[in-house]
């Protein structure tokens, strides 16, 4: 009896054990020690700091590094914004068949790549298209306005595309909120905003959390979005990654790229979380 | 002196269905004041017009003289103590109590003071720091009300605080919330589908059925003369019969039940002729047991039967008796003075009741 729980619990943790070091593990070792090691001659590699020195005694590295870093930050701010309204109105407002059809419709534009749908957005913000045709045909516009290739598109395209990961989080941790806890904080005299202070907020704050360090994680890593929607001037890190290991074929560098990403994100939601007086398994569990 | 609550006219609609019905009552200041009814006969849906959470479709609901239909909940004199209490688990219990001052804009050494003194009088002076979920059922209750009653409120509005609780505690708390009232001296508004809650506590109580209240009294007029049939079967337990009245002078009654039983009962002023369908209440607590009927002479109503279950039940244990005449079984209570303690299924026994102890109501449509 024993023999098998034994099994069952082995079988049961192989596929995690697998997953975590084939994907997780051994490919960051890997990756460490590639981004620790300077090439001296052909095929001729040493141990050396020089890719993070590389890192960071190059301006425009550190500003693209900076820049990911706070364009991101405030694409998972917009995204709680918007998202909090729409999932209370989805978890406290709407009732039964109305509540599920929002929350599918939330889902929906997921059912299309990603890609498909940073075109969409393309074709309605280009210069001949649809927002700017409309705008010439209502006469608000005298002739065709470019929208794409900015940060303000490319921030459209964050959001956009990270609404769902806010949107479920916040909808099941608002669920859990007693109506009767709302009804009491407006009995007891509290106003809309004070309840919403006091209570609604302080009880979705672990749901907030979550949604926010999922979208900032997606932000962050995102490759497609700011390139596809992104100008000239919009560069994000994940692109600099790419043309390290792709372009320039310099994988040592594009490495130390990575981990400085990972560090970045780290660092950036422990520091949210400290601010926040969250924990991590508080949070998620 | 004015009524702390007056409800005049008070109607609900939710679509077609109507919620509540033209209900008219008004709480004298200080008295504990309960709604009784089973689930679904609006009484929910009275308590949430009182604290301003629903709209009525019509009709007046008035604190201390003054109508307070267009003021919204958070600016009401009425407090709601929810069905499970509703305390905000984000705070601990200074928090969750100061929270309606903090809305006030008291400041904060005067919210420490009255936090304090509030705890001190529901006799929980040391849990200002605790968490919510740290406390006790019944110390949560105690924190309910508290919250609300350290707002002063002009009406504390009650929802079934004592459902959530275990029967021992429930039976500890009935008699705790009536202390807090008192000491309080505030109108308490207790709406329950418990009649034990309702009878223990209250000063007046209304039956509600339907939408509308059946009757308004006190807990004893409910019980000794309930005036309408719903609040006969609803408010404790009773032997039912239906019949016919076959003789009725000077408020005295003689029935003969669908059984062929013949009863005496008393009118009780209730209007019952000759001929007229009735329906007849005797309570299992009225009816003496007695194993000669030599010892219910003074009743003007006895039976003979035999004993076919005993339902024991410590202080409300009752048994069945079949009566030899026919019918349906009676119910009759079981005294615990030991001289039935030998009793056993299938014993010959005498009962009798006296007609003033029955209440007979005109049968009206096929009820």
């Amino acid at each position: 009896m024993q023999a098998h729980a034994r099994l069952g619990f082995i079988l049961l943790l192989t596929p995690l054990l697998l997953w975590l070091s084939l994907l997780i593990i051994i490919p960051h070792i890997d990756m460490a020690l590639l981004s620790l090691r300077e090439r001296v001659g052909v095929a001729q590699y040493e141990t050396s700091p020089a890719n993070y020195l590389t890192f960071f005694g190059e301006p425009l590295y550190l500003r693209t590094f900076m820049r990911t870093a706070v364009m991101s930050i405030l694409a998972t701010a917009i995204t709680l914004l918007i998202a909090f309204p729409v999932s209370f109105y989805i978890a406290k407002i709407a009732r039964g068949r109305v509540q599920s059809a929002l929350f599918l419709l939330c889902l929906v534009p997921f059912w299309v790549s990603e890609l498909v749908r940073t075109f969409g957005w393309m074709i309605l913000l280009r210069e001949t298209g649809v927002i700017s045709s409309l705008l010439q045909y209502l006469g608000i516009a005298s002739g065709p306005v470019e929208m794409l290739y900015n940060d303000a598109a490319m921030m459209v395209g964050l959001v956009y595309t990270s609404m769902l990961f806010m949107v479920v989080p916040l909808v099941t941790t608002l669920q859990s909120l007693d109506d009767a806890v709302i009804e009491a904080g407006y009995d007891l005299g509290g106003s809309g905003p004070s309840v919403l202070r006091e209570i609604i907020i302080p009880h979705a704050t672990p749901g907030i959390v979550a949604g926010s360090i999922v979208v900032f994680m997606l932000s962050l890593g995102n490759y497609l979005t700011p390139t596809m929607l992104g100008g000239k001037d919009s560069l994000w890190f994940t692109q600099l990654i790419y043309s390290q290991f792709i372009v320039r074929f310099n994988w040592e560098l594009g490495a130390a790229f990575g981990f400085m990403l990972l560090i970045l994100s780290s660092v950036i939601v422990w520091a949210m979380l400290r601010l926040t007086g969250q924990t991590l398994e508080k949070t998620m569990g | 002196m004015t009524p702390d609550l007056e409800c005049d006219a008070l109607t609900k609609r939710f679509g077609a269905a109507l919620a509540v019905d033209d209900v008219s009552f008004s709480v004298p200041p200080g008295s504990f004041f309960s709604i009784l009814g089973p689930s679904g006969c609006g009484k929910t849906t009275i308590m949430r017009m009182i604290a301003g959470f629903l709209a009525p479709s019509g009709g007046d609901i008035r604190i201390k003289g003054r109508s307070v239909l267009d003021v919204p909940p958070n600016k009401r004199p009425v407090n709601m103590v929810f069905q499970h209490l509703a305390l905000f688990p984000m705070m601990n219990i200074a928090d969750n109590i100061g929270y309606g001052l903090r809305r006030k804009g008291l400041p904060r050494a005067e919210i420490t003071r009255k936090v304090g003194e509030v705890l001190e009088r529901i006799g929980l002076p040391d849990i200002a720091t605790r968490k919510v979920e740290e406390l006790s059922g019944g110390q949560k209750q105690r924190v309910a009300i508290a919250r609300c009653m350290v707002l002063e409120p002009d009406v504390l509005l009650l929802d079934e605080p004592l459902g959530a609780l275990d029967l021992k505690l429930r039976e500890h708390m009935k008699i705790e919330l009536k202390a807090l009232q008192a000491a309080f001296d505030t109108t308490f508004v207790y709406i329950t589908h418990d009649q034990s809650e309702a009878l223990v506590m209250s000063d007046q109580i209304a039956v509600m059925n339907a939408g509308r209240f059946e009757q308004v009294g006190t807990a004893q007029e409910l019980y000794y003369r309930p005036e309408t049939a719903f609040v006969a079967g609803f408010v404790g337990d009773s032997n039912r019969w239906s019949g016919r009245v076959e003789t009725a002078s000077g408020g005295t009654l003689g029935l003969r039940t669908e059984g062929g039983l013949l009863m005496q009962a008393t009118a009780h002023g209730r209007p019952l002729a000759t001929g007229d369908r009735a329906e007849i209440y005797v309570r299992p607590e009225a009816i003496r047991l007695a194993r000669q009927d030599a010892d219910l002479a003074q009743f003007d109503n006895r039976l003979s039967g035999r004993v076919t279950s005993l339902l024991f039940n410590g202080a409300a244990s009752r048994i069945l008796v079949q009566s030899d005449q026919g019918g349906p079984e009676i119910e009759v209570t079981l005294p615990q003075s030991g001289e039935f303690a030998d009793l056993g299924r299938g014993d010959a026994v005498h009962i009798g009741w006296s007609g003033a102890q029955s209440n007979c109501f005109a049968r009206t449509g096929a009820a």
